[in-house]
């Protein structure tokens, strides 16, 4: 449930003081309506965040309890049963070795889902420091960092992970910290533009005319008024990096060849895609399905948050 | 602008309109009282749907607007003003519907049209002006075009357009109107902008003109300017107008008889010099009461606060909405709501005596909707002179030399020089763009640096915020302009208040700050988005006292808020510049506010201080030739040259370096071959009744300084009286 504890994070400061304060329930209400970027109710009434919401919970549901869902093991080989289509004792098939590509389908889930959403929040919690430090310090500082901001975002981020993670060595670790060294600029250019809208406002330089101090003026004024736009780098940095890590994958470079990984499964079986078409299309609709989810859900989020 | 702005094509054929629209029009514009012609609203009642149930922004509203006739509608934000402009032009936000009542224009029954007619009668007889006219101005098409558009709508050929679209540029008194039709929006000014949104809402020749708080926004001289333009107008298109707006003293200047709504009732109505001299409403009264006067200062007269708010829409008490802010309510108030009726002989309208039965409530005469009206008294303010012992200014609390700022290349502030003592509340007025809040935020610092030295007790004061010592920060504290943007959105009014009290090391606990600026504890665990405008700014005004300043910078804090609280906002500056003797730097484009709080005023234009001086003596004159300018109420220059460049308000930023007087161009008594060459020095005014001294930057010699005429009553009033010679033409 990694994806779930990024949300949360990124809404957690205002929940927390609405909580905290015991406002009577109408003023809360009316105060969450009116700046609108994490109003529920708005989002909910929405088909379209509904079946990202539905898509997201249903792999998050599936990842975690595979081993009870899946109607059999997922490596286990059986050479008699090689290349079966679709049918009623395998639904979507079964692969070269005989292996049930819906159960494949189901384990590939958890290692998306152990790497993409890490990546995401590493990101997210680095490029929301820097973006709002280069926001509000200006200056050196700012002008440093957002050049090599620059120079990551002309890079090809898929040559130079493809380079490091054969420098490095395969692990899970390396892949976290490849996606989220590349998925951090993106998050430090939105929260560093949302920072310098706020810090013109005067409750920003009223905060300074008091001599609040740099940290508290980041942490206590403006982070709360910036966290939408975290939000919803958060959600779309997620649906990046689940593509990521599967492109990855099916270089050789994530998990290892033989995993159910669905970027692995297609390389695994991209040879038979001309006779056998289940074998690759499922995995894939699995990555497609997944990502359109979280695509669905960070273009409502985006709605709400520049509707105020 | 929405209303003439249709682009439905059904609007085009004006012939196809309603004949009657113009055939009743002819015969009640002349005709006696009893004719149908002009506006008529009766008993309508307009409410939103909400989850409370249905809200109720208007009740039963009554009115009569004749041909010709300018009708003001005055009362505080959330009264349901601009709900009763949206109902005329039957766009309703918010699934708001009208429940009851009849709206008919020139005895057309509005109501009864179908979606159809409604559209061609909006397009024809029907025209609406908004606030913020830059905004409804397409950008991206020349203005002769889009006043031509509307042109087209009613019915002329391409090239008729044009040349009326020209024609109406000029009869709204835009200089040049044939070069100026060629222009984008974005190369007027806002008061320019605003005259081609009355250029296009004319060119339908409405019958009915709705101006929505028309100049709100817009610098005084500009409002002036654009008042007169209503004043002129009016009598030529013969409509009926309606003017809604929360300022009494435009609506005084403008209207024959005003309208004053509170909590979407109609409480009172009559002549606007009637009305607004001897209100017989209390809610009245306490607006009238609220309206400051220029060169009437806190020391003469303390304002008389109105308590609370209107309630809430979905809340209206049994009785009279008004009974729980008011000081005569009794157990009647409270029970039974009271109907609108005549005053009776003790009122002092004219001809309300001989008023027919059933048709009280369209009358021309004065009613009022309230149990105690006969007990109603303006609260004079020779009642409330208050002798506020003045204490000796001990000079030298802030010091600024040769203070200069600029915005890039363009020089905001040249050479200002500022003095102010302890406990001394120093007025900065001048016109947008004057450099007024480059000043203020400079002295608290902020803003773009630059040189010039600013000293706080003597000690030199670091330019940039963060070189300041936290001492000194804490002793110089700002109030900002906006209201929606000076509170953290995030933050609950404790917060605010609790974070001030840990970073400026004051005293005492978050309640007591809350309690000093009048905010009860039900308000510290609110969110500061729920806040209403007047409670916002008490917040930040807790926030500036909470370390106990020695230097509060107010920049235009009242500005944004309604008659009623800022009369309020400006007492509790007021009381708290005595209870901690405590200097102000009060910035505002009003004369009448700045006057009412300052000891000494200074007058900025174009980024120079022309007049300095103790307040009264800087607001009565004898004084600059611009500061004259600010205070006269009549637009004193003739009307053809109205508009012109280097009129006030046409700020052009770039000519400060240039040699010669500033205002040299646009001043009635400029001396030529002197004034455009050579800069005159501000220099000290011999023999004032006062130690401070009073100086100004004028070659004029003292003698020769203009005056202003001594105020003979309230200047609400004395604005109604002179409208009442036009009244005989109704």
């Amino acid at each position: 449930m990694t994806s779930a504890e990024v949300d949360s994070a990124a809404t957690r400061p205002p929940r927390e003081e609405a909580a905290a304060s015991g406002a009577p329930h109408r003023a809360r209400d009316q105060a969450r309506a009116r700046d609108g970027s994490l109003a529920p109710r708005g989002l909910v009434r929405r088909p379209s965040f509904v079946v990202g919401v539905c898509l997201l919970v249903g792999w998050v549901v599936v990842a975690v309890f595979w081993p009870w869902l899946a109607p059999a093991d997922p490596m286990a080989q059986n050479p008699s049963l090689r290349l079966l289509g679709p049918s009623g004792g395998h639904l979507f098939g079964t692969d070269q070795f005989g292996r049930d590509v819906l159960s494949r389908v189901m384990a590939g889930a958890r290692p998306v889902l152990e790497v993409a959403p890490l990546a995401t929040a590493l990101a997210v919690a680095a490029g929301s420091l820097l973006g709002l430090v280069c926001g509000m310090r200006r200056g050196l500082v700012d002008e440093i960092v957002m050049r090599v901001v620059d120079m990551f975002a002309v890079f090809p981020s898929l040559v130079a992970a493809v380079v490091v993670v054969a420098l490095a060595g395969r692990s899970t670790t390396t892949l976290v910290l490849v996606i989220a060294t590349f998925s951090t600029p993106m998050v430090t250019r939105s929260v560093r533009a949302a920072a310098l809208v706020e810090r013109e406002k005067p409750y920003v330089e009223a905060a300074r005319l008091r001599g609040e101090p740099f940290w508290s003026l980041l942490w206590r004024e403006v982070l709360p008024n910036v966290s939408g736009t975290v939000l919803v780098e958060a959600t779309s940095g997620l649906g990046n990096a689940i593509f990521a890590a599967s492109t990855l994958s099916f270089l050789g470079l994530g998990q290892a060849p033989g995993s159910p990984e669905w970027g692995a499964s297609v390389a695994d079986n991209r040879v038979f895609l001309q006779q056998c078409w289940w074998t690759v299309l499922f995995p894939a609709l699995a990555v497609g399905s997944l990502v359109v989810g979280i695509a669905l859900i960070a273009d409502n989020l985006r709605e709400q948050a520049t509707r105020r | 602008m929405s209303g003439p702005r249709e682009r439905e094509p059904a609007g085009s054929n004006r012939a196809a309109g309603d004949p009657a629209v113009d055939g009743t029009a002819g015969a009640a514009g002349t005709g006696g009282t009893a004719g149908t012609g002009g506006l008529i609203v009766e008993g309508l009642t307009v409410s939103y749907p909400s989850s409370a149930g249905p809200a109720v922004a208007l009740h039963g509203v009554s009115l009569r607007i004749r041909p010709g006739e300018t009708y003001g509608l005055v009362g505080e934000s959330g009264c349901g003003k601009s709900t009763l402009a949206a109902a005329l032009a039957g766009v309703l936000p918010g699934g708001g519907g009208i429940d009851a009542g009849r709206i008919a224009l020139d005895g057309v029954d509005v109501r009864a049209l179908s979606a159809r007619e409604h559209r061609r009668w909006r397009a024809s007889a029907f025209a609406m002006v908004h606030q913020g006219t830059s905004s409804s101005l397409d950008p991206t098409i020349r203005v002769g075009a889009q006043v031509a558009e509307v042109c087209r709508l009613a019915g002329l050929s391409r090239a008729q357009a044009r040349s009326r679209a020209v024609e109406l540029l000029g009869a709204v008194r835009l200089p040049e109107p044939a070069t100026l039709a060629r222009r984008w929006p974005h190369e007027l000014s806002g008061g320019q902008q605003q005259r081609v949104g009355i250029a296009a809402a004319l060119a339908g020749s409405p019958r009915l003109l709705v101006l929505d708080e028309p100049t709100t926004g817009l610098d005084p001289a500009v409002e002036r300017e654009i008042l007169d333009l209503i004043q002129a107008l009016r009598r030529q298109i013969d409509a009926a107008v309606l003017l809604i707006s929360h300022d009494l003293a435009l609506v005084a200047r403008t209207c024959e008889r005003v309208g004053v709504l509170y909590a979407g009732r109609l409480v009172e109505q009559g002549a606007a010099a009637d009305l607004l001299t001897s209100p017989r409403h209390p809610y009245t009264a306490a607006l009238v009461a609220a309206v400051p006067r220029v060169g009437v200062s806190r020391r003469e007269r303390r304002m008389p606060a109105l308590p609370g708010q209107p309630p809430a829409p979905t809340d209206r008490p049994a009785g009279c909405a008004f009974a729980d802010r008011c000081a005569l309510a009794d157990e009647v108030c409270r029970t039974s709501e009271p109907p609108l009726a005549p005053t009776g002989p003790t009122g002092s309208s004219a001809g309300s005596a001989d008023l027919p039965e059933g048709v009280a409530d369209l009358s021309d005469g004065h009613t009022v909707r309230c149990h105690h009206s006969i007990r109603v008294d303006l609260p004079r303010f020779q009642e409330q002179v208050n002798e506020v012992a003045a204490e000796p200014a001990r000079p030298g609390l802030l010091t600024v030399r040769g203070l200069s700022r600029s915005y890039g290349r363009t020089p905001v502030l040249t050479g200002i020089d500022l003095d102010i003592a302890h406990g001394e509340v120093l007025g900065l007025v001048g016109e947008s763009g004057s450099g007024k809040t480059t000043l203020a935020r400079a002295v608290v610092g902020l803003g773009p640096h630059g040189p010039g030295e600013i000293r706080l007790d003597g000690r030199p004061l670091p330019v940039a915020l963060s070189r300041r010592r936290a001492d000194d920060r804490r002793r110089v504290q700002m109030v900002f302009q906006d209201p929606d943007t000076t509170l953290n959105p995030r933050h609950t009014v404790g917060m605010v208040l609790r974070r001030a009290l840990a970073t400026l090391r004051g005293e005492g606990t978050v309640a007591d700050l809350a309690g000093r600026v009048q905010l009860g504890p039900r308000l510290l665990p609110m969110r500061t988005p729920s806040l209403s405008g007047g409670q916002k700014q008490r917040v930040a005004i807790g926030r500036a006292f909470a370390g106990d300043p020695r230097l509060v910078v107010c920049d235009e804090p009242v500005s944004a808020l309604d008659v009623s609280v800022q009369a309020a906002v400006l007492e509790l500056l007021a009381t708290a510049r005595d209870a901690h003797g405590v200097s102000y730097l009060f910035v505002s484009h009003d004369l009448a506010v700045v006057g009412y709080l300052a000891d000494r005023v200074a007058v900025l234009y174009r980024g120079r201080i022309v007049e300095v001086g103790p307040a009264t003596a800087v607001l009565l004159g004898p004084h600059h030739p611009y500061t004259h300018a600010l205070t006269t109420p009549v637009d004193p220059v003739p009307p053809g040259r109205a508009g012109q460049p280097g009129r006030p308000g046409q700020v052009r930023r770039g000519s400060t370096a240039a040699t010669g007087c500033g205002y040299a161009e646009s001043c009635p008594r400029r001396i030529d071959g002197l004034c455009d060459f050579v800069d005159p020095p501000l220099l000290p005014l011999g023999g004032g009744v006062t130690t401070a001294v009073h100086s100004v930057r004028c070659h004029l010699d003292a003698a020769d300084l203009p005056v202003f005429p001594p105020p003979a009553g309230p200047a609400v009033a004395a604005a109604a009286e002179d409208e009442k010679p036009e009244k005989e033409n109704v």
